[in-house]
């Protein structure tokens, strides 16, 4: 029963609680720079997860066998692996994508919440939580990416995942395929979940009963 | 049986009863025969671009004011200010539902996100504006010629898009009316990219028509010279703004008279008039040392002028006062006047002040004394 609830909380920590964009603010760059639309805020996503899960779980089954000294260049070898598997794949797969998406891919090597779950998490931790951890994270950043992504390409195109909305007369907004708009559709998210968590808390004081309200 | 009353209060003790409500009102009435001569010239286009933009933006502010989130009230007439100023520097026949987006953007981003009234760090008229130049660059450079024949009939085409929806062309809207296309470019651009120099009385009052100028020049600066008079604003930012443009033209124009225009032309065309008396002067965005309203002004004028002449974009003002905003904190700080009794000379210090001052933001200030000091000298032992 315990143990259930406990990977119940590894899986929710990244999607809610901890989530990479919204709460930690992790991973801005690729956040900012592939979601000009929803279908490459989604593929960068997809990557994030197959990199962060398979990572986790060989940093979490090696954890006892790398030094400490070594241990962040050991991480990097591992992503690194991990990323160029996912490189091949979608070039592979789409060309077109793969050159929409750039040097981005090869730049989750660098992506800190992938280091940071391995340093703060996986390294720590069995395999079967960490790469359950690394779900919920990643998931947690695939809904961010696509709540940017899908903003943006709305008001930037007037589609949404290439289907047109609006209809051939719609006026795009430049500013929102330029990076400014990933800028201030990105605080406009951050203010939005600030506000609702917020308001939670509130209404969580408000239950709890009178004691807290001098709080 | 009547004491003698003895007050007791701190100075000082000689004040105007200038209030930011009276100072603010005193602009909108300044601002009041501008929209009107606006209206004059470009019809009722220009008239409902004026009401919906600044409708939106005291919408806006009235919601984020009562959300609680911003500091001000709707009284303190700074977002009319905002909402008149913003129309004026937007095309006439700029499409109504972008106006809107303009006034909100200027209010929500450009001010109550810094705090609301006097702690926005950028002028939010401008704010609004830039983001819609950025938004819809090819809205916001169709311009229309101003005293076309029923212009109080008839709204410019382009006004009336739907929501979300592109705007006609306004071509075809003047051949109909037998003009050229050119007719719709403005003076700077005409210049910048066909090489027609507009000449100066048409620059000065626009009243010769059939020219797509913006807010009357003389007008504006004889509204300017009302709230000069008033000490409602500082002459300098004006003064400096201007002197700096047309000292930086002028070197220019003798330099090399074939390649840029002369002075003149540079000073009247455009929203440089606009931009020196009414958007730069903004109290909460420029500097308040007499030094740096100098430092200031000048920097807006090379940096326009430097805008024109050298960059893709044919009007420069509006980037030019937005970074000499940004660059005012800064400016503040090195023309701090030395204090009265400190003397000139070898020991003298300048007032100095705390790096990360508490109005920045007040948890930080509580949490953290500033321990070193921005400009602050060590006495010698």
């Amino acid at each position: 029963m315990n143990a259930t609830v406990d990977i119940w909380d590894e899986f929710t920590e990244g999607i809610w609680r901890q989530n990479p964009v919204f709460v930690m603010v992790l991973g801005l760059c690729p956040m900012l720079a592939v979601t000009v639309s929803a279908v490459n805020a989604l593929t960068m996503g997809l990557a994030t997860l197959f990199v962060l899960v398979c990572s986790s779980g060989l940093v979490s089954m090696m954890r006892k066998l790398v030094p400490k000294e070594v241990r962040i260049a050991t991480y990097i070898v591992i992503i690194a692996t991990f990323v160029t598997v996912v490189d091949y794949i979608i070039q592979a797969v789409s060309l077109a994508l793969y050159e929409a998406l750039g040097a981005f891919i090869q730049l989750i090597v660098v992506n800190c919440i992938i280091l940071g779950r391995a340093e703060a998490h996986a390294s720590k931790n069995p395999p079967i939580p960490a790469m359950i951890n690394a779900v919920g994270m990643s998931i947690g950043f695939v809904i961010g990416l696509f709540a940017l992504g899908s903003v943006r390409e709305i008001l930037g195109a007037g589609t949404l995942f290439g289907v047109s909305l609006f209809g051939s007369n719609f006026q795009p907004w430049v500013i929102m395929v330029l990076p400014p708009g990933g800028f201030f559709v990105l605080g406009g998210w951050l203010l939005f979940f600030s506000w609702w968590a917020r308001r939670k808390q509130r209404t969580q004081a408000g239950r709890t009963g009178e004691g807290t309200q001098h709080a | 049986m009547t004491q003698p009353l003895i007050e007791i209060r701190s100075a000082p003790h000689v004040k105007a009863a200038k209030s930011v409500e009276t100072i603010m009102r005193h602009v909108v009435y300044s601002l009041l025969p501008i929209c009107a001569f606006y209206i004059f010239q470009y019809g009722i286009s220009a008239l409902a671009s004026i009401l919906v933009v600044t409708a939106a933006c005291l919408l806006t502010e009235r919601t984020l004011i009562s959300t609680g989130t911003q500091a001000g009230r709707l009284s303190d007439f700074s977002a009319v200010i905002t909402g008149l100023l913003l129309a004026l520097t937007l095309p006439p026949g700029f499409p109504l539902w972008m106006g809107a987006v303009a006034g909100i953007v200027a209010i929500a981003l450009g001010k109550a996100l810094f705090g609301g009234i006097g702690f926005n760090v950028f002028n939010p008229a401008l704010v609004g504006r830039a983001f819609v130049q950025a938004a819809f660059p090819t809205a916001i450079a169709s311009y229309t010629p101003s005293f076309l024949a029923g212009r109080f009939t008839e709204f410019i085409p382009s006004s009336l898009a739907l929501p979300l929806m592109m705007p006609a062309t306004a071509a075809d809207w003047l051949k109909a009316k037998n003009l050229d296309a050119l007719a719709g470019a403005t003076p700077l651009a005409k210049w910048k990219f066909d090489g027609v120099m507009a000449n100066a009385d048409e620059l000065l009052t626009s009243l010769s028509g059939n020219m797509a100028v913006g807010p009357a020049p003389a007008l504006i600066l004889l509204c300017g010279a009302y709230l000069a008079l008033r000490r409602f604003m500082d002459w300098r930012i004006p003064v400096a703004i201007l002197g700096s443009a047309a000292l930086t033209a002028w070197v220019l124009f003798a330099i090399d008279a074939t390649r840029y225009p002369n002075p003149f032309f540079m000073l009247f065309s455009g929203g440089l008039i606009l931009g020196a008396v009414y958007m730069a002067t903004d109290m909460a965005t420029s500097p308040v040392t007499p030094k740096g309203m100098w430092v200031y002004g000048a920097l807006i004028g090379l940096l326009t002028v430097v805008i024109r002449y050298y960059s893709g974009l044919p009007e420069g003002v509006m980037y030019a006062i937005l970074i000499a905003n940004a660059a005012s904190p800064l400016i503040e700080k090195v023309t701090q006047p030395t204090p009265f009794g400190r003397g000139a000379g070898i020991g003298r210090k300048r007032a100095s002040y705390p790096l990360n001052p508490g109005y920045i933001s007040r948890e930080e200030a509580s949490a953290v004394t500033p321990k070193k000091r921005f400009l602050h000298r060590k006495p010698k032992k």
